[in-house]
């Protein structure tokens, strides 16, 4: 995949800002600190596990949000574990491949909505 | 060694090299079976000690926590805690974890330290881990975690003899004390004991183990190419392509020497045994319908070869990762996409390999939408009412007619099971969607002698289907199909007097309306054994011998016998029907219930039915009655 232009890239960081306004997360002035959904962080986007928590509100296809919730911390996405986009699904870039601490793994991005990650300074500037 | 032998149970991640370890320590001395009630593989062995004390080792299913998420890993759990009916509990439990990737498992082991027992942590992989320039504190962590620490390389059968020595050591400390040193305090955890966990695990991985300084780079580069979006894709296709080229190619001769033995076997036992009812039942009803089955032992073989050597090396679950989305449309989940391809050789091995999908639900759904998947049996059906009514001609001035008709035959199979299981998690399941949460596995050089031994139990396991469900299955069709005798003078086939000859014509008026002449009801009775048994039984009704071998005779009796419009009709009822008891048995086996066997045998029917119905008047509609 193409790396995305970095007027792209600004602009969804905006876009992206601007859909999620009421279940986002608190998002971190700092510019080099973005935070960003898992379910909607790009190939490449790297960072640590700010917060792992289901949400109660949102259907998760019948599974209860404790149990995702619990689901998701067995696996490894606790809050603190290094995190980086490795791969993406061809069609509709879903799922993902996630390196997660020293291990790899797979989740669709549905799943990943309620993982929020501190990117990088590095990977938000470029 | 006075009483019974002790107990050991290994429990780990998956991919900590459990099994492999499992292997060293049993070597030969396992056996594969079920555990009561359930339909979970229980793989237990034996091991003996220098000092001559009998272990008896089970290899639990892998799981990330004794929190239970699928029958396998209830297993798991409820075996730890010495809950599972009809086991006792473990005196001692193994915990095996790859020495390269331990954050989780030290989680778990945490929780197996509230259990109580007796444990020995093995870390495995450890020449891995030491190439890697990874350095574990031993003692420290042996320390902190409560536990002896010992190093192995389950492959190479290192450490072995130091992890049977500490495990005597406990089993026999046990005994002494007579009582374990802790009561279970386990529950299940809240995620906010997860969160602490992982924060104890982080403190012990801080503390007693120094990071790779050559963390393995292979697993990535080959995901780069293995994952990739578009190559990625491309070699899964190509990989497919190779896998049936070999089930079909590579499983022709073995086949044909296997039909060869079974005839050759049947002809001698003929030549034995006095003409009359112990011949035919010996010879028609055991030989034959066990052969018929047997038959497909060489493509299941091959399917199941390629299956764990690639699970073996890492990259079902990256297969998996790739189809996931297209699967996910269905409802199904990733994981179901190599049983269902399993399916096209025959859906025995296809059902067999769903244990690979965690979740009940998702499993259920992919049991029962595999027997749509053209199997192979199926193929003579499709290739003789393919020659008798589709003429060989050429159509869009490239194609020839009789393939685009087997291609749409194909087609129509994955097609109806994609959207069975569409209307089956819309309809029954609520739209309810398991996770797909998958870890992606380090790439390893799959060991031969794990995937020979893996292969083996394999053929075991379904050798002993074929034995215990389908034997008497074919001898009660044989039973179906030769009694009662024809009177004397009679003229019309045999089976035409036989039960299976009345039930097909007391059936008759059901499958009128379908187009099906009496024949073709008579022919799908001996056909329940296995569907390309439906062209010999055809050969049967309309007194063509050898019907297998001439498939030209048969084909002109039924082109002149049959309309268009009733060929296609029994074509397309091959598409849907569940002409194949011994899939309903291995159904029933791997669901350990009727109640799915008879729903999948209803549902295929009126599948069946209702599209034979269709096709057929639509034929008459067009002219073709």
């Amino acid at each position: 995949m193409a790396p995305y232009a970095p007027s792209f890239a600004q602009a969804l960081e905006l876009l992206m800002d601007h859909l999620a306004p009421v279940t986002a997360p608190a998002v971190d002035p700092q510019p080099d600190h973005r935070e960003v959904r898992l379910s909607q962080a790009r190939l490449g986007d790297r960072g640590v596990i700010s917060q792992v928590h289901v949400r109660p509100d949102v259907d998760h296809h019948g599974l209860s949000a404790d149990e995702l919730e619990r689901r998701l911390l067995e696996l490894g996405f606790v809050e603190g574990a290094a995190i980086e986009v490795i791969h993406e699904g061809a069609i509709g870039r879903d799922p993902i491949a996630v390196r997660l601490d020293d291990m790899r793994v797979a989740l669709r991005r549905h799943d990943a909505a309620d993982i929020v990650i501190r990117l990088d300074a590095r990977a938000a500037a470029q | 060694m006075s009483t019974a032998n002790a107990r050991i149970a290994l429990v780990g991640n998956p991919n900590s090299g459990k099994t492999a370890l499992f292997n060293a320590l049993t070597g030969g001395r396992q056996k594969v079976a079920n555990y009561a009630g359930v339909t979970v593989e229980k793989k237990e062995g034996m091991v003996t000690t220098p000092s001559g004390r009998t272990l008896s080792v089970i290899d639990l299913p892998g799981t990330y926590s004794l929190r239970a998420r699928s029958p396998d890993e209830e297993v798991t759990r409820d075996a730890v805690l010495g809950q599972l009916k009809g086991e006792t509990p473990p005196d001692v439990v193994v915990c095996v974890a790859d020495a390269t990737n331990l954050r989780l498992v030290l989680r778990l082991i945490l929780e197996l330290r509230q259990v109580g027992r007796p444990m020995v942590l093995a870390l495995n992989m450890f020449d891995i881990a030491q190439r890697q320039g990874l350095r574990i504190d031993l003692e420290g962590l042996s320390r902190d975690i409560g536990a002896p620490i010992v190093t192995t390389v389950a492959t190479r059968k290192r450490g072995i003899d130091d992890l049977v020595a500490q495990v005597e050591a406990k089993v026999e400390a046990l005994a002494a004390a007579g009582q374990l040193d802790a009561p279970n305090t386990w529950h299940e955890p809240s995620p906010a004991e997860i969160r602490r966990a992982h924060a104890e695990a982080q403190r012990l991985m801080k503390a007693h183990v120094r990071p790779a300084e050559r963390p393995d780079t292979m697993t990535g580069k080959i995901d780069a190419v293995l994952l990739h979006p578009v190559a990625g894709l491309a070699i899964l296709l190509a990989l497919l392509f190779v896998m049936f080229q070999a089930v079909f190619a590579w499983a022709g001769p073995l086949m044909d020497g296997i039909e060869g033995g079974i005839g050759a076997l049947g002809g001698l036992v003929a030549t034995v045994l006095p003409d009359g009812l112990l011949q035919s039942l010996i010879v028609d009803g055991l030989i034959a319908g066990v052969g018929s089955v047997l038959v497909f032992l060489p493509q299941i073989l091959i399917l199941f070869f390629f299956i764990i050597l690639l699970e073996d090396f890492g990259y079902m679950a990256r297969a998996a990762f790739l189809m996931d989305k297209i699967m996910g449309g269905a409802g199904l989940h990733g994981r179901a996409f190599i049983p269902l391809l399993s399916s096209f050789a025959c859906a025995i091995p296809g059902v067999m390999a769903t244990r690979v999908i965690d979740s009940k639900r998702d499993r259920l759904t992919t049991i029962m939408v595999a027997p749509l998947m053209t199997c192979s049996a199926r193929i003579p059906v499709y290739t003789l009412i393919i020659a008798a009514f589709i003429p060989n001609q050429t159509v869009w001035g490239f194609a020839n007619l009789q393939g685009v008709v087997m291609f749409g035959l194909y087609v129509a199979g994955i097609a109806s099971a994609l959207t069975i299981s569409f209307i089956a998690r819309r309809l029954f399941w609520r739209g309810q969607v398991e996770p797909f949460l998958m870890e992606l596995p380090t790439y390893k050089t799959p060991d031969p002698k794990s995937v020979l031994r893996n292969l083996w139990q394999r053929a075991e396991i379904f050798i002993n289907r074929a034995g215990r469900i389908i034997l008497p299955l074919m001898v009660l069709i044989w039973v179906l199909s030769t009694f009662p005798y024809p009177p004397e003078g009679a003229t019309g086939p045999a089976i035409d007097y036989s039960f299976a000859g009345r039930l097909g014509h007391l059936l008759h008026p059901l499958f009128a309306p379908i187009g099906f002449n009496w024949q073709m009801t008579v022919a799908l009775i001996p056909g329940m054994a296995a569907r390309e048994v439906a062209v010999g039984a055809l050969g049967t009704v309309y007194a063509v011998a050898n019907a297998e071998e001439q498939v030209g005779t048969l084909a002109g009796a039924l082109s002149a016998d049959w309309s268009l419009a009733m060929g296609l009709a029994f074509l397309t009822w091959y598409v849907f029907a569940p002409q194949c008891a011994p899939t309903l048995a291995v159904v029933k086996r791997e669901t350990n219930s009727w109640l799915w066997p008879t729903v999948m045998f209803v549902y295929m029917v009126t599948l069946a039915y209702l599209a034979a119905m269709a096709m057929y008047h639509g034929a008459v509609a067009l002219g073709w009655g």
